[in-house]
């Protein structure tokens, strides 16, 4: 599919995910292009975070394969696929709750900086000032530098979530997974997150963003996948998936159940 | 401050004060002999170390005796085979206990949660059983691993004669039985209490208490999480062979019942009773553990008539065999209360304890500043 002019980031082929009998994932390809944000949207339990979690090798595929920049990661673990340029939000947030909120985002700076693993134990916490300094940057960005030292499980849902973005911002992924950013948030931070969202993709940064908030949606997305029990129903830039009938159907359908 | 950030660099020289005045202050506590003192330090030691994978990476083990029997076996066969001084005997317990640590480490790592701990557990009973029986050849089994006057001694034997009776151990030409034995092993704490700071406050002790907060996020995070666990049980093995190791330097003797799974679980009492995850916790609760089995437990009804000898006769029948339950043979029934009331109403320990002592007075003398400053000061000078 991909032209000359984009690349192909991720490559989700003919994915499949069986839990026992229930087909939560079928027959599923979706090709994610460079520099863009492709959200997908579909009803509760449609399958989004299962699609997201065969991305971060949180979950094997039952068949077929996820291709990232040219490397099948399907099988690979996660810390070896984050290492390779994947970041992601998750539905519920992924933090370290005893941690401070500067340690969560110097944390991700260090796998970003050392690699998987290090031992770095006679080194000194305080005294890694160009990581420090940069969380501090990136905890700003999300609007929080009020609250560098609050430990970070005792913050508002949205704070977290806010939080977890700057996790996965601070490591520069060439792909960042974002499981609905911004539920939990009022009007006011989703709007902040949303200009901070449209600020990164203009540092070249693929997303791929699953969110209920059609506002949010159709201010952010090149393209637009719809999924449904597990299927993809429709595809297309946002103004073809908003004017198509199987998409009107199944969102219907899916607000009366 | 190069080695320590400031706050940290205080409590250690405070640390290090308190280890090294111990023959002062346990006086009043009837504890200041080396004996004890040495468990004290030795204890204190494997608790420091305990804690730094229970406490940082949560993970449970139920096998650290295991370790502390290897550190003493490897001591004694280094007294044996080579020399009666003590330094090479701690650091061949270090080594040894750390590559036993790393092949039960990679194994039980496996599986996290009950599962790890119950592996430990199982690894280290295994220990204790093959220590007793298949290989008597080097634990001399049942008996006891302990010097002879046949032992070959290289090194030693190399420079001098052999004397008439079993040598002591030494640290070049101090003898390690004594005092000097509990310099020796206090010093060690204080060094193995020094690294388990700055392992505190390193990037590497970030990324332990983040493997203890939420591991899986750890791995989306992109840090592979078994080798930082693994490294943190080999550290903490390596803990607990040193403490091994030391307890042969000050009796050179080593048994399999060290490796029992009663004192695996005596360390996790230890960690818990002073407080999981903190810095001087551990060592509190090792303090205190040592001093219930040593001290509490000599108590018997002779020395409680002394005690309240001032009280008329009747009441003094009523009183003490009441409070004999809870001495000599009953320490572990003090010890267990104690715990209980620990876990039940100071979860982070007793230093959590102290901590909320410290924020009600810090409180008390917010309030005071304002209508009565005198007396405040008065009575921070008495404390
Ligand atoms: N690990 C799992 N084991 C069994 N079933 C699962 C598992 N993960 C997801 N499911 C099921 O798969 C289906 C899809 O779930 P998924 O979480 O992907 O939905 P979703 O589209 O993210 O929904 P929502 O909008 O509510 O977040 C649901 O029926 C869910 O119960
Ligand atoms: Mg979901």
């Amino acid at each position: 599919m991909s032209t000359a002019k984009h690349n192909t980031v991720l490559h989700v082929a003919d994915v499949h995910m069986r839990f026992g009998g229930l087909h939560a994932l079928a027959d599923i390809d979706l090709e994610v292009e460079e520099g863009k944000i492709h959200a997908i949207i579909g009803p509760n339990g449609a399958g989004k975070s299962t699609l997201l979690n065969v991305c971060v090798g949180r979950l094997a595929p039952t068949s077929g394969a996820v291709v990232f920049d040219g490397q099948v990661i399907t099988g690979m673990k996660p810390h070896q696929i984050n290492q390779i340029g994947v970041a992601r939000v998750f539905q519920t947030p992924e933090i370290f709750a005893e941690l401070s909120v500067l340690e969560n985002v110097m944390a991700p700076a260090f796998a970003k900086r050392d690699g998987a693993f290090k031992l770095n134990f006679m080194k000194n916490l305080a005294r890694e000032s160009e990581i420090r300094e940069e969380a501090e940057h990136f905890i700003e960005d999300v609007g929080m530098k009020a609250e560098l030292e609050t430990p970070a499980g005792s913050l508002s849902r949205g704070d977290k979530r806010r939080l977890e973005l700057a996790m996965c911002l601070i490591q520069h992924p060439k792909l960042l997974l974002l499981d609905e950013p911004t539920a939990g948030m009022s009007r006011h931070d989703t709007n902040t997150t949303i200009e901070l969202l449209k600020k990164i993709k203009e540092r070249g940064m693929t997303k791929v963003i699953i969110e209920h908030d059609m506002h949010v949606v159709f201010s952010l997305a090149d393209k637009i996948s719809v999924l449904a029990q597990g299927r993809i129903i429709a595809e297309g830039d946002p103004e073809t998936v908003r004017n198509d009938p199987e998409v009107k159907k199944a969102y219907l359908g899916g607000a009366h159940e | 401050m190069l080695l320590l950030p400031k706050k940290e660099l205080i409590t250690f020289l405070i640390f290090a004060l308190v280890v090294l005045t111990m023959p002062i202050w346990l006086i009043p506590f009837g504890g200041a002999y080396p004996g004890l003192m040495q468990k004290f330090a030795i204890f204190g030691l494997m608790a420091v170390g305990f804690n730094i994978l229970f406490g940082l990476t949560g993970y449970l083990s139920f096998g650290h005796a295991a370790f502390l029997g290897v550190g003493s076996y490897t001591a004694v066969w280094s007294f044996k085979l080579l020399t009666m001084n003590a330094l090479p005997a701690v650091i061949f317990a270090i080594i040894f206990s750390g590559l036993f640590a790393l092949a039960i480490g990679y194994v039980s790592l496996r599986r996290s949660g009950i599962y790890f701990s119950i592996l430990t557990l199982a690894f280290a009973q295994m220990s204790y059983n093959l220590a007793y029986s298949v290989l008597t050849p080097i634990t001399n089994g049942e008996t006891g691993l302990a010097l002879t006057l046949q032992d070959p001694r290289v090194l030693d034997l190399a420079f001098a004669e052999r004397g008439a009776g079993l040598p002591p151990v030494t640290l070049f030409g101090l003898d390690m039985a004594g005092y000097w034995g509990f310099y020796f092993t206090a010093v060690i704490l204080i060094i193995g209490y020094f690294i388990a700071q700055k392992i505190a406050v390193s990037p590497f002790g970030m990324m332990l208490k983040g493997i203890k907060s939420n591991q899986n996020r750890m791995g989306y995070t992109g840090f592979n999480t078994k080798p930082y666990t693994l490294a943190a049980f080999v550290i903490s093995g390596m803990y607990a062979g040193l403490a091994g190791g030391l307890l042969a330097v000050t009796d050179p003797l080593a048994g399999a019942e060290r490796m029992q799974w009663t004192a695996s679980g005596e360390v996790v009492l230890m960690v818990v009773l002073g407080g999981i995850g903190t810095m001087f916790g551990p060592v509190l609760g090792a303090w205190i553990i040592e001093y219930f089995s040593n001290i509490f437990s000599a108590i018997n009804e002779g020395i409680l008539h002394d005690v309240f000898g001032f009280l008329p006769t009747s009441v003094q029948d009523f009183i003490v065999p009441i409070l004999a339950l809870f001495v000599g043979e009953g320490w572990e029934l003090t010890l267990g209360l104690m715990f209980m009331l620990v876990v039940i109403f100071l979860p982070g320990g007793l230093i959590e304890g102290y901590r909320r002592i410290m924020a009600r007075l810090g409180g008390d003398r917010e309030n005071g500043k304002s209508d009565a400053k005198q007396p405040v000061a008065e009575k921070a000078e008495d404390e």
